[in-house]
């Protein structure tokens, strides 16, 4: 019995020696050199593997890194400014900031403002339902209502509310990697600057239809009348195939445009105070009197000379 | 026994409660909306203007590329307007609208009905006056016809089948059109026979219409007596089974040769058209009149007023259903086409194109699909599957987005005709998964076409460049 034992420690751990032997000399014959900075990279990145970044993963993004002639054409969205910071001290580059951004949902074609006309009974999914018609509401724009969004967020942080049948983005979880974005068959979902303490202005709908057309689809529709354009005083905002974008690098935040805005498809988010319509409109209306007075007085003063 | 094609294929009920309803003309309407994509390929682009006066039958787009095809005014009148409107779907396409005056034609559409059985001798004047009645495939797809009639260098076309399988359930146009019109669709197969090169005919008709099958055989046989250009048509009875009316199906059962995966019809020879194109071919060709109206069957078991109508290429499908007692009560979809494979309309103010072939509505318990469960592999998706594929595997597949997969797995080869669905006993979507599946696939495939094509061409140009240097 103790023989048996004995041999057959004796055999496995030969064998162990041999085959331990074997994979050195492989490992020394076969060796690929790798740039050490790969590993350290990938140690600082958040490991979430999402694809934000448009590579594979992370470990993708950190080989592209390290090999990109300008390593700050590569950003992490999830990781954000922290984690590149720490790849550039690795790489011994400056990181450039950026700031952080968030999705948007730019429909708000809710259920009480979009009447429906269909009634979709397939494959619960919008790119199957888009691939099919333009959506059960007479917009051809917006939301499908289907999750697909919600289905590619690998972070929790979009939900469908079934009050309003819209996408509901948890900013405090979303991490910008655009997965969301990519998902929708009707390209709603924007990633924007998150904005100071979040506070930010967006035309939430994408209805390039005429504006009585866009108006009998949806009551929130924007209309494309240009209000909004000709109130900013920061040119921030164009009107182009008759619907208004906000830029968000111009905006200065200041709500007057939220407040002209005839169907309300223009949207405050994060602001402490909820909107003072009357006040703004009120502002706005001195304002332009008092620049009409001063014109007046120009032209006077003109004509005395 | 009788032929069939030789894999896959489902019984679908029949439900052609509308084949003893005669063709009628429909009224006009008091205004047409004619889209410019109304075929496979490049949109057409119009030619005329907003303000202009237009006659039945006059041009009003010339085709946008080579897979493209004319379009021709359905009506007289003014043109009203040329931007987009929404199609059955609900998705813009450009339209031009016309307010109808009056019906005056064309002055070179010979409207009388006389039978012109004497065929041209040019078969290329022949494709030329079908390319010029912006003729396409009426069979469903609408692929331009005479695309279709000139077969690539090196493929040669040894046989036309003239399809009046009419396997969709419901649909009774084409067997409306063979017992009305047999003479025409007759002579006009002999026309598209001789652009071919004088092949012989054969119609594909599905034993369900022996009526269709005992006139369209005495009708050969009259003409033939007189004309020997009749003698090489022939009709062959087939079993009845869904997809028949599929292009590579028919040439199997047909034919007996089987067209390989990602090929074309002509690879085995064959060209197939239907049997509301070789109408449409003879008015072309023997009576000048293009292809600017076609008949509709509308139809379902909750509509009163079953009805097989022609109606002029623009006519808003509410109109239609209205001249005919409106939208019954009970019906909750409306389908543009057949059960199997026609569209649901979303905008029923939508108008009709040139491949309209039908308007069918359906109850609630009809159309609502039940609850999908898990897929048991019972394996009844790839028996039905006339394409030999998979369809379990194919859902699967697509759900994981492993295109590669796919596309090793032939699903482009899918002819989405919808048997897999039909069959599957857990009510699995997979027509409407393998369908999305299909088009990624094809938008790569295509890419690489486009890739390989370009690379090709820069090649040829640096071999020439040095070529000429060596030479120069």
């Amino acid at each position: 019995m103790l023989k048996i034992v004995i041999w057959t420690v004796v055999t496995v751990t030969a064998l162990g020696l041999v085959l331990a032997l074997v994979l050195y000399l492989i490992a020394k014959r076969f060796r690929v050199e790798e740039d050490p900075r790969i590993d350290e990279v990938e140690k600082v990145m958040p490991g979430a593997n999402c694809g934000g970044c448009g590579f594979a993963g992370c470990r993708a993004f950190a080989e592209a890194t390290v090999k990109a002639a300008s390593p700050d054409a590569n950003f992490c969205p999830v990781g954000g400014n922290e984690v590149m910071a720490k790849v550039a001290a690795i790489l011994g580059f400056e990181a450039k900031e950026k700031a952080p951004t968030v999705a948007v949902v730019r429909c708000n074609g809710t259920c009480d403002l979009r009447p429906k006309t269909n009634e979709y009974g397939g494959y619960a999914s919008c790119k199957v339902k888009a691939a099919l018609y333009s959506g059960d509401t007479g917009c051809s724009f917006g939301c499908l209502g289907c999750g697909d969004c919600v289905s590619a967020c690998s972070f929790g942080a979009i939900s469908m509310d079934p009050a309003t049948g819209l996408p509901v983005v948890d900013e405090e979880k979303c991490t910008g990697c655009g997965a969301c974005s990519k998902a929708c068959p009707k390209g709603i979902i924007e990633l924007r600057p998150k904005g100071p303490r979040g506070m930010k202005v967006y035309v939430s709908c994408l209805n390039r239809d005429k504006g009585p057309a866009a108006k009998k689809a949806c009551a929130a529709a924007c209309i494309g009348c240009g209000i909004c354009a000709k109130t900013c005083t920061h040119d921030a905002i164009t009107v182009e195939d008759n619907i208004a974008y906000i830029d968000a690098l111009r905006c200065k935040l200041c709500r007057e445009c939220e407040a002209m805005c005839p169907t309300g498809a223009i949207h405050g988010v994060g602001f402490p105070k909820p909107l003072d319509k009357e006040g703004i409109k009120e502002r706005i209306r001195k304002r332009n009197e008092a620049a009409k007075a001063a014109a007046a007085a120009e032209v006077k003063k003109e004509d005395k000379a | 026994m009788k032929r069939t094609f030789s894999i896959g294929g489902v019984h679908p009920s029949d439900s052609k409660i509308s084949r003893e309803c005669a063709i009628t003309p429909l009224a006009i309407p008091g205004t047409v909306y004619i889209s410019l994509s109304q075929h496979i390929g490049a949109p057409a682009k119009p030619v005329v203007a907003v303000g202009d006066k237009v006659k039945v039958g006059q041009v009003i787009a010339e085709p946008g590329g080579f897979v493209s095809a004319f379009i021709h005014s359905s009506v007289s009148g003014t043109v009203k307007s040329i931007g987009p409107r929404k199609d059955l779907a609900g998705n813009p396409q450009m339209t031009v609208e016309i307010a109808v005056e009056g019906d005056e034609w064309v002055e070179t559409i010979d409207r009388t009905p006389d039978l012109v059985t004497a065929i041209p001798e040019d078969g290329k004047a022949i494709i030329e006056k079908i390319r010029l009645g912006g003729i396409v495939g009426l069979g469903g797809a609408t692929f331009p016809t005479h695309v279709k009639l000139m077969p690539p260098p090196g493929s040669k076309c040894e046989m036309l089948i003239i399809n009046g399988c009419e396997c969709e359930p419901y649909l009774t146009s084409d067997y409306r059109t063979l017992l009305e019109r047999g003479e025409e669709v007759v002579v006009g197969a002999a026309l598209i026979a001789k652009a071919l090169g004088g092949v012989p005919c054969t119609f594909g008709i599905e034993e369900n219409k022996p009526e269709a099958i005992a006139h369209i055989r005495e009708i050969i046989a009259r003409l033939s007596a007189s004309d020997k250009a009749y003698a090489s048509i022939s009709v062959m009875s087939l079993k009845k089974r869904y997809p028949q009316g599929g292009e590579k199906q028919l040439i199997d059962a047909v034919m007996r040769r089987q067209v390989g995966s990602g090929g074309l019809p002509i690879s085995v020879g064959a060209v197939v058209q239907n049997v509301a194109t070789a109408l449409a071919t003879y008015e072309a060709v023997q009576k000048g009149k293009p292809l600017f109206e076609n008949s509709v069957t509308v139809t379902g078991e909750c509509f009163p007023h079953q009805a097989n109508v022609m109606v002029r290429v623009g006519t808003p499908l509410s109109f239609i259903i209205d001249s005919l007692g409106g939208i019954p009560e009970d019906a909750v979809k409306i389908i543009s086409g057949g059960p199997m494979m026609g569209r649901a309309v979303a905008n029923p103010d939508a108008a009709t194109l040139k491949g309209t072939g039908a308007l069918l509505f359906l109850t609630a318990a009809q159309t609502v699909r039940k609850e999908a469960s898990a897929c048991i592999r019972c394996g009844r998706c790839s028996d039905a599957c006339p394409m030999g594929l998979e369809p379990f595997l194919l859902r699967k597949l697509a759900l994981a987005n492993d295109l590669e997969a796919l596309e090793k797995n032939a699903v482009a080869d899918c002819i989405e005709c919808g048997c897999c669905l039909f069959s599957c006993p857990a009510n699995i979507p997979l027509l409407d998964i393998i369908r999305l599946a299909k088009a990624d696939v094809m938008k790569v495939m295509r890419a690489r076409a486009a890739e390989a094509k370009a690379k090709a061409e820069a090649e040829k140009a640096a071999a020439e460049a040095k070529k000429s240097e060596s030479n120069g």
